[in-house]
């Protein structure tokens, strides 16, 4: 008996419960469409994440306090201690000569604000940076200027806001020369940065931002060092040897090992994708749960089915089916029962993260459309067994009887 | 006209029931020629539908030989056996066993599935058979859809599609109206005319009167074997 005979055979039969055919199916639809959901949610975040980096310019080294890598490179070590930093001005402003594999050289102190105008107070980002921050960081001034070397200097309270906190603050007015309060102090907006974009809902946290001197903000909220010393290597080459210049540097500074970073955006990229790579599989884990579940509901129907058509299985055996042949129709009314199930469940799948893009960089990926398909596909053979055995087993004879 | 079709040697069946030990054919010999039209006859627990599963290959003695067509059949293995169903028997049963959801034809087309038969001539097989059995105006009906009477004629041409060496008959008239019942033994009685092998199972004696050959069975026994 050739597939094509059984697989009609097997479309009728199914066919012919219309109904308990498609609720059977739901499970799986259920779970494939999950799978794919949970699976799109989590590869697009983690293209998302790429993008993001690489747009903040793939050159670029971190100089962190505290051990925030492992020696691994994966996130070993704990949280950045920036309340304990030991990096200060002085040495951004040594890295910056230090070897010629490096560019530049930014530092910043990043805190969270209340910011002010008029009547309008939002919570943003308070960043306190030096003048060549926004060059290392691919901003663009989009009206009036940046920060120069004389505010860092001089410790002048200017400052330049993003495109979003512009939005938020001043609602269409031009906010060059106006006053804001960030936390207790006043600064005079001097420019407006470019809108970066690209973050959840096309926001970034860049964008929601006031750029002050960093000098100011070590005043404002009583810092002596700062955070983050921000270099930029000269090529994507010299990366490892502006590291190693930087960590030699700092050990002559009396830091010791476990004082400060320096983590590259490549390796610290990896190891965010490693993390969320991790996520999607749990995720995707526990949506196949569902299918697994949706799997025993077709393993109970077609057990019902079996009982049903006990008379149809000794009527077939007696004109001639083996017990294989009866085995595979069963089998494959099964495997065919979650494969329909499965396209569907994948349409949905897809659907639902074409919608969820507009809020969530979610993208398909084929291979996790073709890991769902081929799961179900299993389930249905897993589960299409022993329904299908318990058929190929039955005595013609007690199933021509059969009430 | 007188080959032996079927050849029984000293068949024993034993059944165990709830553990006891049933003897449901004692010591049965027979031989049943190519083209005639046998009935089995015994009062319940005579052994008779034990016999016919033997005969139909759906069972296998417990000691003793079964010649189908001069081949042994009573140590083939369940597939080997399923292949002799297929190509040497044709069934009919007292509820008809269509499937219900398939057209006259496809019913009639099922044994030709299983006999590996390509379906364009699988479809023009069932349907001379269907025509024979004066069905040709009703083959893409659904059984449910056909008198009880028209629904064993349609078993009937299932049960000639593979063109088998012995037709089995298990209580064919049984849920029929005595008038349909009338039509499914002239039937029967065109097939013996056309020189097929017929085994027609009943209780019912008056029946068992129309084959040209009556066997009776009691408690595991053939007590009579007439010719007329």
């Amino acid at each position: 008996m050739d597939f094509g005979e059984i697989l009609k055979l097997s479309l009728v039969a199914l066919k012919a419960n219309k109904v308990r055919s498609a609720l059977t199916m739901l499970g799986i639809i259920i779970g494939v469409s999950a799978v794919i959901l949970l699976i799109s949610l989590g590869s697009g975040l983690q293209n998302y994440i790429t993008d993001t980096f690489e747009s903040l310019g793939t050159n670029t080294i971190y100089v962190m306090p505290g051990r925030v890598m492992s020696d691994e490179g994966g996130f070993g070590g704990g949280a950045p201690s920036f309340a304990g930093s030991k990096l200060t001005l002085t040495q951004m402003k040594d890295i910056k000569k230090l070897d010629e594999s490096i560019a530049d050289a930014s530092a910043m102190i990043e805190m969270s604000a209340n910011i002010k105008y008029g009547n309008i107070s939002k919570y943003a980002k308070a960043q306190g940076i030096t003048d060549n921050f926004f060059a290392i960081y691919n901003i663009e001034v989009d009206q009036g200027r940046g920060l120069t070397k004389a505010d860092i200097d001089q410790k002048r309270k200017v400052a330049v806001i993003g495109a979003d906190l512009k939005d938020k603050l001043f609602d269409g007015q031009d906010p060059i020369g106006k006053k804001i309060l960030v936390g207790e102090n006043r600064y005079e907006i001097v420019g407006l940065a470019l809108k970066k974009g690209g973050g959840f809902g096309g926001s970034n946290d860049l964008d929601n931002a006031a750029y002050i001197p960093i000098t100011c903000s070590m005043d404002q909220f009583g810092m002596s060092n700062v955070m983050t010393i921000i270099v930029s290597a000269q090529s994507k080459e010299t990366i490892d040897q502006a590291k190693s210049a930087i960590k030699r540097y700092l050990l002559k500074k009396n830091l010791k090992e476990d004082d400060f970073s320096v983590v590259d955006q490549a390796s610290l990229l990896s190891s965010i994708n490693q993390i969320l790579g991790v996520l999607t599989a749990a995720l995707g884990g526990i949506a196949a749960i569902s299918l697994v579940v949706g799997g025993i509901g077709i393993m109970n129907i077609m057990l019902v089915s079996v009982t049903e058509r006990t008379r149809e299985i000794g009527l077939r055996k007696a004109i001639g089916a083996t017990g294989s042949d009866i085995l595979i129709q069963f089998l494959i009314e099964a495997v065919v029962l979650c494969l329909i199930g499965g396209g569907i469940g994948i349409l949905i799948g897809w659907g639902g993260s074409l919608a969820a893009q507009s809020l969530i960089p979610a993208q398909v990926p084929l291979w996790s459309v073709a890991l769902a398909f081929g799961f179900s596909s299993l389930v249905g053979l897993v589960f299409g067994v022993a329904p299908a055995y318990k058929a190929s087993k039955l005595d013609p004879i007690n199933a021509l009887r059969y009430e | 006209m007188t080959t032996a079709v079927i050849k029984i040697v000293d068949l024993v069946k034993k059944f165990q029931m709830d553990g006891i030990c049933v003897d449901a054919l004692k010591n049965i010999n027979l031989e049943i020629k190519n083209g005639e039209f046998v009935s089995i006859t015994g009062p319940s627990g005579s052994g008779k539908s034990t016999l016919m599963h033997i005969l139909g290959c759906l069972d296998q003695p417990t000691t003793g030989q079964v010649f189908l067509g001069g081949e042994e059949i009573s140590k083939l293995s369940a597939n080997q056996l399923a292949k002799i169903r297929n190509e040497k028997i044709g069934f009919i049963f007292q509820a008809f066993n269509l499937l219900a959801r398939t057209s006259a034809i496809d019913n009639v087309e099922l044994p030709l599935i299983y006999a590996g038969i390509p379906a364009g001539k699988r479809w023009q097989m069932a349907k001379e058979r269907l025509i024979q059995v004066g069905l040709e105006d009703r083959l893409n009906h659904k059984p449910n859809q056909l008198s009880g009477g028209q629904q064993q004629r349609v078993a009937i041409a299932r049960a000639l599609v593979n063109n088998p060496q012995i037709i089995m008959a298990d209580e064919p008239t049984g849920n029929l109206d005595s008038k349909s019942g009338l039509e499914i033994i002239k039937m029967l009685h065109d097939l013996h005319v056309q020189k097929h092998t017929i085994i027609l199972v009943t209780h019912d004696l008056n029946l068992a009167k129309e084959a040209h050959r009556q066997i009776i069975l009691r408690d595991g026994e053939i007590i009579s074997d007439n010719k007329k």
